[in-house]
């Protein structure tokens, strides 16, 4: 029962199946059987944030997870944020702010952002800071990740343009 | 690191977790709900279950359920559930500000509440409520059910009452009176960190004197409990900064204060003693 077993999950609306062992984190599995790496593992023991994903709608720390565990789930990575060349309003707040630097960070904080916007798109500043802080960056600092992701609150409050 | 190899276990129903617990307890299984403390000590392999038994697929376990004079919580509720107030009433509202100190917030989307109470940090939140407020416990085993106070619950820290064969299916804790007053407090290097101390206070006013107060600390001892001693002072007493501080210092007093690389034992007895004088301030408010 150790052995790799079959599991079925969608990423970015797209169907996967995959056989992985038990013991294999859901991280390890979308970045090696999925093939997408843009999911980042820093720490690999829930800290860092670098490899936040939603998970049917909630950030959570996808190495913090087994695969086995995300058996019908839907999985949302930085790859499925924009749509074409059409960037999320994240993402674009993101170069407007100069939110990033080395980037290593950057898809975890867009997908927690993105998670927190969904679900509590009248997210105060306190709460906003203190949802930030779960994540760590250690080059560009964290108040231009809070004005891009301000940003991004009032575009996504006002809908598509 | 990664972790080291286990069995994974989906049970359907709480009966058939509770069989494999007594199956296979004796070759080390644990219970998977959050996962949010015990996959990290897996990569790390300070753990290495054999098995693991994941109640994530079992219905009904996430419940919040108000009775006449208790909140029953499920094994699976989370964290995140305690974001808004869970009722109208004190209890709520002292729910969701202390949730706020646990972890992150994608912890807080997947860590459980019973699932923190059966990790018995030292420095859980959610363990100083259930002994803050002297919460029932509820333990299910093929050997059938029963519950444990919490005052009995605690042993150590990462050490409760609970058997090898056992697992956590609920927690009740006790509705507060409307006009219980409560204050919660913690210190912590970092936002998210693990506090070196933290205090929750709880009483009610009767002309003018404090009643039924109860002071519970923790991080500091091996495992949260209530204070007599400094509840033997507030009881009977006009609150006021003075009595609080009073409060404060037969916490220090009483505290056997743990030493670790965070913080000497002197230090965490001083600033649980503050701990406990703000945490009385802000159930004066």
């Amino acid at each position: 029962m150790t052995a790799p077993r079959e599991v079925s999950f969608t990423v970015n609306g797209a169907a996967h199946t995959v056989r992985v062992e038990p013991r294999k984190t859901l991280a390890d599995t979308i970045r090696e059987d999925c093939g997408l790496t843009g999911t980042h593992l820093g720490c690999e023991h829930g800290v860092c944030g670098a490899c936040t994903i939603l998970l049917d709608g909630a950030p959570v720390r996808s190495c913090l997870m087994f695969a086995v565990q995300a058996e019908g789930a839907a999985i949302r990575t930085v790859e499925g944020l924009a749509e074409g060349d059409r960037l999320h309003p994240l993402q674009q707040a993101f170069i407007d702010r100069h939110a990033l630097q080395c980037g290593f960070c950057t898809p975890g904080f867009l997908m927690l952002a993105a998670g927190v916007l969904e679900r509590e798109p009248d997210i105060d500043e306190d709460g906003l800071r203190e949802a930030l802080a779960s994540n760590l960056c250690r080059c560009t600092g964290y108040l231009n990740i809070l004005d891009a992701v301000r940003d991004a609150r009032a575009a996504m409050r006002a809908g598509p343009g | 690191m990664k972790p080291a190899p286990f069995t994974h276990h989906l049970p359907g129903t709480v009966d058939e977790a509770a069989a494999l617990l007594a199956a296979h307890a004796a070759e080390d299984a644990r219970i998977l709900a959050g996962g949010q403390s015990l996959v990290p000590t897996m990569a790390f392999r300070l753990a290495r279950p054999a098995h693991l038994i994941d109640i994530n697929g079992i219905s009904g376990l996430d419940g919040i359920a108000q009775n006449a004079d208790s909140m029953s919580i499920g094994a699976l509720a989370r964290h995140c559930d305690f974001h808004r107030p869970v009722d109208d009433g004190p209890l709520g509202a002292l729910l969701a500000a202390v949730v706020r100190h646990i972890g992150h917030y994608p912890i807080r989307m997947r860590g459980t509440f019973c699932g923190s109470l059966a990790h018995a940090d030292p420095a859980s939140e959610w363990c100083l409520v259930a002994a803050a407020l002297d919460a029932r416990l509820t333990a299910r085993s093929v050997r059938g059910e029963r519950e444990i106070a919490a005052s009995a619950f605690f042993e150590w820290a990462m050490t409760t009452a609970l058997a090898e064969d056992e697992l956590l299916v609920r927690a009740a804790l006790p509705r507060l009176a409307p006009d219980t007053r409560w204050g919660f407090h913690e210190f912590a290097r970092r936002a998210g960190d693990f506090a070196l101390a933290m205090a929750l206070a709880l009483y009610r006013v009767e002309d003018g004197a404090i009643v039924e107060p109860r002071v519970g600390l923790g991080g500091v001892e091996a495992f949260p409990r209530r204070i007599p001693e400094a509840e033997a002072v507030l009881a009977g007493k006009a609150p006021g900064p003075d009595l609080f501080r009073e409060a404060g210092a037969a916490v220090s007093d009483a505290a056997d204060a743990m030493a670790d690389s965070h913080a000497s034992a002197e230090y965490r007895s001083e600033i649980a003693a503050v701990m406990v004088e703000r945490a009385l301030a802000d159930a004066a408010r």
